[in-house]
């Protein structure tokens, strides 16, 4: 096993609140050390200076595809991308086919990421069956075979009472659900935000308030219950106060939203580029800066990529027929260090926070931390590093991006993952 | 007559956003010259001689598609009809393949009507020939924007400063999107009504229009009033009680056409739904230019096709 000295770089370790130059030993796949001079005889010294070294990048919310829809991504191609992108824990979502709502395939899954996993995969099940919404999936074993989270991503839960009962039946196992939250009949036909834009290029419109509404139906029901919930890639204004306000009243209630959602608006949906149509849709500017409020204020705890790959011929249709989604594990921290930091919106240690410590926080993993002794989980990052994003260096197989072609500033170029050295200068061992 | 400096040789007639002013009068005055030749008893002549046309459907129709048809007909050209029904689309074909396949048959132009919004733009990046959209889902149905915008001006003689009132089923429409472009660029007053269900909601924060939710504020004073078919086919049920509801208080009736003006011409794109949207005596009565629309399309087409494919006198 590697033993490695990363030298003389900012280390930002969110969980210590420790922003500084050091040294960071890397022993037997663990974090041995983090000070000043460190010194060790057979270690490999990696020049760290100008660069920041930080807990490797923790993302809630992957769709690695498996099983069943390997054309868009499997276990392999989407943690190669992963580590590329500077992330070192990644939890992928159940609406697969199958979707994963039995024990069985969450221990299938984890016997994948053993066999092929660039870096460490946590399994999200299924809140119900199928994600039909109607009966409960089997959490308690699922969570016994290794679940961290439960989520019927994908689709809201039409039925309050059956995500009341998942809520009080999870509430011994102390797991959270993370829900999709747009109230499925004001979006059904829908296919971007409805506004200005969608007015006039005639296509249908997923409104706010379907989002609005439904953040607010489950956060009621998380408080009744006492339960946990995670709000799933927050984009609504009115959403983020929703939550706002429910963390003051001490609901236990986290929220996460992405990086298109901070930075794109509908403006860019054009009736062709379906690269851009993802749900829930891109919204306003206006939402864009509350959730930059949110993500401030501490309202919203994690930045994820909603990572969603699809095959080149789906995306390749009209507008309406393409699949929402695109992969963002390569592109996540381009645009977050470009678009936020460089401009001064977001400073780093807070976006690090937001994309490590914050979300193993929120599903309750152990990662996202520079601790002495914890599993050596490391990104470099070369905040001045100016690239291109170019879809045919993807590692994922997912190639349309509304990024593609973007001039970013700032990129991982070193991921190590238990220690060994995952991606080095954007290439993936 | 002003000289047009313009060339429309090669455009693909996407949407009406797409046309600058000097364009749409150059279509207008074109479609001008092709109106007489479908008043000549021999319907021939060889402007598009050589050329070849193709109109590929993938949704029913019964005017636009004939009047596409005979527009090339009569300009010369040879022309194949393909609908969704009875070609490799029913085998799952993806769009894409179907255009590489008519492509690569040599056609000079693709006459295009799909549901999806922006089908014909996706026509227009895969492959080289011209694409003329014969509607995209609820986003453009340019060539029926510019008949209404050529009947219009027949009728009225000019086009800037008129009022005009749109009614209806705007969410639906695709006809709609194209006159508010089309109309605002040739300087007339559009207004648009119906009941709110039937309203994109946003639609009022487009500069240039007013919206209103009783059609007897747009009435009011028009110079011309287009009604658009409600498109139930499109609807899921809800949007408004039912159709005799709608007929009472959204028709436009004998009644309420005494708001505009006396000379106000009426339009509609049709096919109507007589006795919802529009009252039969409003249909077939004097102010209305229905039937005449249906020649002009005709007219406009054979504009179009001159216009992009030979790039009209100037070639």
């Amino acid at each position: 096993m590697t033993k490695m000295i990363l030298k003389g770089g900012r280390v930002i370790d969110p969980a210590s609140k420790f922003d500084g130059v050091a040294d960071v030993l890397i022993e037997d796949g663990k974090i041995a050390a983090v000070g000043q001079g460190l010194k060790a005889a057979d270690a490999e010294v990696y020049d760290a200076s100008g660069k920041v070294v930080a807990p490797g990048l923790v993302d809630l919310h992957v769709h690695l595809r498996e099983p069943g829809q390997e054309a868009k991504e499997d276990f392999e191609s989407g943690t190669k991308a992963a580590v590329a992108g500077g992330f070192t824990t990644i939890a992928t979502m159940p609406n697969t086919k199958p979707v994963v709502d039995t024990a069985a395939l969450v221990r299938s899954l984890e016997k994948r990421a053993e066999d092929v996993a660039r870096c460490h995969v946590k399994i999200i099940g299924a809140v119900t069956k199928g994600q039909q919404g109607k009966e409960l999936a089997e959490l308690g074993d699922m969570i016994e075979a290794g679940a961290v989270a439960f989520s019927d991503d994908g689709h809201f839960d039409p039925s309050a009472k059956v995500l009341l009962n998942a809520y009080d039946y999870l509430h011994a196992f102390d797991k959270v659900i993370v829900n999709h939250e747009e109230e499925t009949s004001l979006v059904e036909e829908g296919v971007m935000n409805e506004g200005h834009r969608s007015a006039m290029l005639g296509m249908k419109g997923r409104p706010t308030v379907a989002e609005d509404i439904a953040v607010a139906r489950d956060v009621l029901l998380a408080e009744y219950a006492g339960a946990r919930v995670h709000v799933a890639h927050m984009s609504s204004a009115r959403a983020v106060d929703i939550v706002r306000e429910a963390k003051k009243r001490g609901v236990r209630v986290t929220a996460e939203c992405t990086p298109q959602h901070l930075t794109l608006t509908d403006e860019c949906v054009t009736l062709t580029d379906t690269s851009t149509k993802i749900n829930p849709p891109l919204r306003s500017q206006a939402d864009c800066d509350a959730l930059l409020a949110g993500l401030k204020d501490g309202t919203i705890d994690a930045i994820v990529t909603d990572h969603s790959p699809h095959a080149e011929e789906e995306k390749d249709q009209e507008y309406m027929y393409a699949p929402s989604g695109f992969p963002g594990l390569e592109t996540s921290l381009g645009i977050m260090l470009t678009d936020l930091c460089h401009t001064g919106k977001l400073d780093l240690p807070t976006i690090i926070s937001k994309m490590t410590y914050e979300p193993a926080k929120c599903f309750g993993l152990s990662c996202g931390t520079l601790a002495k002794g914890a599993a050596a989980d490391i990104v470099v990052i070369d905040p001045e590093k100016e690239w291109t994003v170019d879809a045919k260096k993807f590692y994922t197989r997912g190639t349309h991006s509304p990024f593609v072609g973007r001039k970013l500033k700032g990129k991982a170029v070193l991921t190590i993952v238990d220690g060994d050295v995952a991606m080095r200068d954007g290439i993936v061992e | 007559m002003e000289k047009n400096t313009v060339s429309m040789r090669g455009k693909n007639i996407l949407g009406l956003e797409d046309f600058s002013p000097e364009e749409i009068r150059l279509v207008l005055e074109t479609a001008k010259e092709m109106k007489n030749i479908i008043h000549r008893d021999i319907k021939k002549v060889p402007t598009l001689r050589g050329k070849s046309i193709v109109t590929l459907f993938y949704e029913p129709s019964t005017r636009t598609r004939t009047s596409f048809e005979l527009a090339a007909k009569y300009l010369g050209a040879d022309v194949v009809n393909i609908t969704s029904g009875t070609s490799s689309i029913v085998k799952g074909e993806s769009l894409r393949d179907t255009l590489y396949t008519v492509e690569a048959m040599g056609v000079d132009a693709i006459v295009m009507r799909h549901k999806a919004e922006g089908a014909a733009e996706y026509a227009s990046k895969v492959v080289s020939p011209v694409i003329l959209n014969a509607g995209d889902g609820a986003h453009a149905h340019p060539s029926q924007g510019l008949l209404n915008l050529f009947t219009i001006q027949e009728h009225k003689g000019r086009l800037a400063g008129l009022k005009v009132a749109i009614l209806g089923d705007v969410l639906h429409s695709r006809v709609a999107r194209s006159d508010i472009y089309g109309m605002r660029k040739m300087g007339m007053e559009v207004h648009i009504a119906g009941p709110r269900t039937l309203l994109p909601r946003f639609l009022y924060e487009e500069p240039g229009i007013v919206v209103h939710e009783r059609i007897e504020d747009a009435i009011k004073d028009a110079d011309v009033i287009e009604v658009l078919r409600i498109q139930l086919e499109r609807m899921k049920g809800g949007l408004f009680p039912t159709t005799r509801e709608y007929a009472r208080i959204f028709g436009l009736s004998p009644r309420r056409l005494q708001l505009a003006k006396d000379d106000v011409l009426i339009l509609h794109p049709g096919p109507m739904n007589k006795g919802w949207e529009i009252g039969p005596a409003v249909a077939y009565g004097d102010n209305s230019a229905i039937q005449e629309e249906v020649q002009n399309g005709v007219a406009v087409r054979m504009a179009l096709y001159t216009l992009v494919l030979t790039g009209g006198k100037q070639a």
